[in-house]
């Protein structure tokens, strides 16, 4: 559990229809199981056309803006190569960028689960109990594609244990 | 942990109080950010259905409300310049239920022509207006605005952002209020006619209601002062209440939950107590010209901070008087159609012909970008027929046969139908063409239906327009329908055609969203299902 006035920023960054939003929704969905203030802010509309996406997740004791302050995020989770270097900006000092790459694609069932996988990253350098995370997708997800996704997020924690940001 | 704690987002949450409050009737017009309150009213089992636009759908639910029942009414801002005219008369003549207008602003225009305040409404209107911060004032002001509502009988605006509607916070609800009476209708034409003889005190009414308004929020109203550690007080309402709580933690704050009529009382006796006062709100300066008239002296935010959305860091540079210029964060994958979508194929064309193109608002507003370059006005729903209209009655002839409008199915049905009135009554001399966009859904705004797919908001069966019966009830010829993606230089020659041909003409481009297909056919399958079990009479 973080310290009780800090607030935990994640932005997670991708293009339409790579499920930057359901990653974020299963983000919030863990925090907030573990009965911390949550917050998650995006934009939809427009962006849903393909164009660059971002989703905020905030958690702590008590959370004000439902907005990461520009250069304020603790992790930014980019589910596509292309998106990295456009929110790089979002990170603060000494903050740490999850790339897409950290899980290779051609381990999971699916690349749908892409954006989960890369959650399984988050999870490990988070201090959130990893049940909550399961009950997290599970939550968010259809019954058809938790065993995809399950599995991807422990590709993503695995994969987390070898990687040094 | 609390079990009743939930996660929601304040369109749900406004879903949510609606349900817990009663009401009896949900309508709207999709827009966003407004567009999941109806669609989650109706999954908790609310009467939800979407009108053909927004003043349609406000006076649906002011009837409702003359018959005593509780109602709410869903847009986003620009939706209310369309029910502005239901809107003025309705503070006039009061309710007899409750009627809960929900205006959802989009500060930044995230998906909006432009970032109008509504504020303004309220007060131009005279009609109360609750601004909730987050998800749980959300839920607690739907409810308090029924409670106003039905107390005063007056029409209650609640007015969200961007940031309230989509961002999900903690929400503790209260669970069902207790239920109105049934709805019946008494005669009451002094309140409920507005012939001049009837208006006139019927003025003089409201006036007197937004008085005792104002008294019982400088009283009892949904205010509240953050004491803090002194010094310079800071007054701010909605979600600059939640920049301005993290960029200032430790300030004196007066947040504002009812911004009209204003607690100018309230306002006052904070200014009084605070070693200077500095206004914070997103948008037009309301609070702060509303102060400043009040004769309160109030600190006002630079100029350069009524564009776009407040954040932390914007608050912070607020607060700090820094007017420096801001970085602009570097540019994402701008938005473009999806490749595949059949209006990919219409604006080809377009271009290839060199049309001018009057468009309109959707997701064919993308028409304007690369590759095609083929959309050259967009203003409001509707305007793709009428701005083209006027280009062809002064463009030289040459010019004004190029001319073509370019209009959506939803589009259409909610602003376009007195488009083509118009053309039938004023047909300029060189004819006119217009393409309806038909996609079968309402798609930009998340693939709802509309009174062209023959199906209701929850997706049940319902009548259905049919756009060439009605195209041609209007005395034009019956429009050609025709899938642009099949045969594309076949349609490429049909658009020739019609600007050669000088009349009014209209081209029905039909095929489905490519992203609303599979939904389509799911629900028509649940349909055909439904109609085999139900009995035969």
């Amino acid at each position: 559990m973080p310290p009780s006035n800090k607030v935990v920023n994640v932005v997670i960054a991708g293009l339409g229809g790579q499920g930057a939003l359901k990653a974020s929704d299963i983000v919030a969905g863990a925090a907030f199981r573990c009965g911390l203030d949550v917050k998650k802010s995006e934009i939809h509309g427009m962006s849903q056309r393909g164009g660059s996406v971002t989703s905020d997740i905030r958690f702590g004791a008590e959370v004000f803006s439902p907005m990461v302050p520009p250069g304020e995020a603790d992790f930014l989770v980019v589910l596509a190569p292309s998106e990295v270097e456009n929110n790089r900006w979002q990170l603060r000092p000494g903050g740490t960028l999850i790339p897409p790459d950290v899980v290779d694609e051609n381990t999971l069932r699916g690349k749908k689960s892409l954006n989960v996988a890369l959650l399984g990253v988050l999870s490990a350098l988070l201090d959130l109990p990893e049940k909550e995370w399961l009950a997290a997708i599970r939550g968010n997800l259809p019954e058809k594609l938790h065993d995809m996704n399950l599995n991807a997020f422990h590709k993503g924690r695995e994969a987390a244990a070898r990687w040094r940001p | 942990m609390q079990s009743d704690r939930k996660l929601m987002s304040g369109d749900e949450a406004v879903a949510l109080a609606a349900r817990d409050g009663h009401v009896r009737l949900g309508t709207g017009y999709p827009g966003t950010p407004s567009t999941e309150i109806l669609e989650a009213f109706s999954e908790l089992d609310g009467q939800a259905q979407w009108s053909p636009n927004e003043k349609v759908a406000l006076e649906v639910a002011i009837g409702a409300a003359f018959a005593g029942a509780r109602a709410i009414c869903t847009m986003k801002h620009v939706g209310l310049n369309v029910a502005a005219d239901p809107l003025f008369t309705v503070a006039y003549t009061g309710v007899q239920g409750a009627l809960v207008i929900v205006s959802a602003d989009d500060p930044g225009m995230s998906s909006s022509q432009n970032e109008q305040d509504n504020r303004r409404y309220a007060v131009a209107a005279g009609v109360p207006m609750l601004e909730p911060a987050d998800s749980q004032e959300a839920y607690d002001f739907t409810l308090l605005a029924i409670e106003i509502s039905e107390r005063w009988q007056i029409p209650v605006l609640l007015r969200m952002t961007t940031r309230v509607c989509h961002s999900c916070t903690v929400v503790c609800p209260r669970g069902e209020a207790a239920p109105p009476p049934e709805p019946h209708f008494e005669r009451d034409v002094t309140h409920r006619v507005m012939i001049p003889a009837y208006a006139r005190p019927a003025h003089r009414r409201l006036r007197e209601k937004l008085a005792a308004i104002a008294r019982w929020n400088d009283a009892e109203g949904p205010n509240w002062t953050i004491e803090g550690t002194g010094g310079r007080g800071i007054v701010t309402s909605g979600i600059s209440y939640m920049h301005v709580r993290e960029a200032a933690p430790e300030a004196r704050v007066l947040k504002l939950g009812m911004t009209y009529p204003l607690p100018l009382g309230t306002m006052r006796e904070f200014a009084r107590q605070s070693d200077g006062t500095i206004v914070v709100e997103e948008g037009d300066p309301y609070l702060a010209d509303a102060a400043l008239a009040a004769g309160l002296a109030v600190e006002t935010q630079p100029a350069m901070f009524r564009f776009g959305e407040l954040n932390v860091d914007r608050v912070r540079r607020i607060l700090g008087g820094d007017v420096s210029p801001e970085a602009a964060p570097p540019p994402g994958k701008p938005p473009e159609l999806c490749p595949g979508c059949p209006h990919r194929t219409v604006f080809t064309a377009l271009r290839d012909l060199g049309c001018i193109v009057a468009g309109d608002i959707g997701c064919y507003t993308l028409g304007v970008l690369p590759p095609f370059n083929a959309l050259d006005t967009c203003v409001c729903m509707g305007a793709g027929i009428t701005v083209g209209l006027g280009l062809r009655q002064v463009l030289p002839p040459d010019e004004a046969r190029r001319v073509v409008s370019v209009i959506g199915d939803s589009t259409f049905l909610h602003s376009g139908i007195t488009g083509l009135v118009e053309a039938v009554y004023n047909p300029p001399a060189t004819g006119h063409l217009t393409i309806i966009l038909d996609n079968g859904t309402t798609a930009m705004t998340g693939m709802q239906e509309h009174p062209g797919t023959g199906r209701s908001l929850d997706h049940g069966r319902a009548g259905k327009v049919i756009f060439e019966d009605l195209v041609e009830s209007l005395g034009m010829a019956r429009p050609v329908a025709m899938d642009p993606t099949v045969d594309p230089a076949g349609f490429q020659s049909l658009v020739a055609e019609a600007l050669e041909s000088g009349a009014i003409r209209v081209i029905v481009a039909r095929r489905d969203c490519l992203l609303a297909t599979s939904k389509i056919k799911s629900y028509e399958q649940a349909l055909k299902q439904e109609a085999c079990l139900a009995p035969v009479e």
